[in-house]
């Protein structure tokens, strides 16, 4: 503020301060212009599948800014109660804020109350944070859970919007991921068969998107817990180093070397017996 | 939880304020107090969501009053804003942050936490008003 003083206090919140000074910068002169600074993304495959006992999540790791990888080992699937968990796609800053909200409220709605936290509570309010903000937060979640009703899958968009349907795919690569999963499935399977089902999805997303790479992680829900399985394949183009890249000792040549003697005072001295073993 | 009233209730009932200049008390911009201003930025607002997040909460309170006088009549929000004028006057001093534990208990956001619990929180904001001025300027006398 360009005052020495202020009047009233600050609000606490978003600050809209620098938007102005950020629209002046990008519509600047030809040779002013200056691009911000994109956001990274987590250019995505996420997919959910509800099987007989509860849900399986996937999602692959890659997390990229702009055209470079920028973490290989990314995780995607985040925590929201014991019985509910969250695969994010979109900005990555803004899915792992948003989650963390929506953890912290079902958090202390459950030490209110008591009681577990339902997969419906969770999407409402994730629903009135993101409409709220108009799609401002680029935050396309896949919730899963299994609560005292049963097993739920959802979606929120963005904008708010929700749907609730028993296999979802999302992110840059949801078309080739949706493909597999509208292919291979029926209500009611099992385990493995959702497992290997799930892994397939985001197999054909890494395949055949850019955005999409690395390993897949896959998180399962059940009444009884959750098996949180990081990474449950990994790529098969991991690249271990072919040879020792450190300097042998001697490559730096030395120029001088002065040794400077450090003045130490015996100040205090105690002697402590070792316990030694007696005679065997 | 946020209000999903119903458009009806919205008709009348709310202003747009804060981007028209802060008007001292003859009505003209105070720019000994606040600086120069611009047309340019007091008309529109920069960022599409500036002025539907100012008056959030003001936009909230008047959809549930509105909802609440429809259903139960208009004792109702006339008491509850009877007890929201007391709780806002429990502030401290101007230029120290206050807690708003009253009305936070009553709006019911004392068991949420939203954005404006962890960014911009004036509790740690580095810099502070200057006391003196910021009295003078509540009590009017400046």
């Amino acid at each position: 503020m360009a005052l020495s003083y202020v009047l009233e206090p600050a609000v606490s919140g978003f600050n809209f301060e620098n938007s102005t000074r950020n629209i002046v910068l990008e519509n600047g002169s030809e040779e002013g212009k200056i691009k911000a600074p994109k956001p990274m993304k987590t250019g995505t495959t996420i997919a959910g599948v509800v099987y007989k006992d509860g849900v399986v999540l996937g999602a692959d790791t890659r997390a990229t800014s702009d055209e470079v990888v920028a973490d290989k080992m990314c995780a995607k699937i985040h925590y929201i109660a014991p019985n509910i968990y969250c695969c994010g796609a979109g900005t990555a800053a803004d899915t792992e804020k948003t989650t963390d909200m929506l953890s912290s409220n079902l958090t202390i709605f459950s030490m209110n109350s008591g009681r577990n936290p339902r997969v419906v509570m969770a999407v409402n309010i994730l629903q009135d944070m993101l409409f709220r903000y108009r799609g401002m937060i680029g935050a396309h979640l896949i919730l899963g859970g299994v609560d005292c009703t049963g097993s739920h899958l959802y979606t929120v968009g963005p904008y708010g919007s929700i749907d609730k349907v028993p296999y979802l795919a999302m992110g840059s690569g949801k078309l080739p991921a949706m493909g597999i999963l509208e292919d291979r499935f029926k209500g009611n399977m099992d385990l493995e068969e959702a497992k290997a089902l799930v892994s397939d999805a985001i197999h054909a997303g890494i395949m055949s998107d850019l955005g999409s790479g690395n390993n897949i992680d896959l998180c399962v829900i059940t009444k009884e817990g959750v098996d949180y399985i990081r990474p449950h394949r990994e790529s098969i183009y991991n690249y271990k180093r072919q040879a020792k890249y450190k300097y042998k000792p001697g490559t730096t040549p030395v120029l001088t070397k002065t040794v400077n003697q450090l003045e130490l005072e015996l100040v205090h001295e105690t002697v402590q017996m070792m316990e030694t073993a007696g005679s065997s | 939880m946020n209000t999903r009233g119903l458009r009806s209730q919205l008709k009348d009932s709310v202003p747009v304020t804060g981007l028209c200049p802060q008007a001292g008390p003859y009505g003209v911009q105070d720019s000994l107090r606040r600086g120069f201003s611009s047309v340019k930025n007091e008309l529109l607002p920069s960022h599409p969501l500036e002025l539907s997040e100012k008056n959030f909460q003001l936009n909230q309170d008047k959809m549930n009053f509105n909802t609440l006088r429809n259903i139960q009549g208009l004792h109702a929000p006339l008491k509850l804003q009877m007890e929201y004028r007391a709780a806002r006057q429990i502030q401290r001093l101007p230029f120290l942050p206050s807690s708003n534990l009253a009305l936070d208990t009553l709006r019911g956001t004392d068991d949420t936490i939203g954005f404006e619990d962890i960014l911009n929180d004036p509790v740690l904001s580095e810099v502070m008003g200057d006391p003196h001025i910021m009295t003078e300027y509540k009590l009017g006398v400046l």
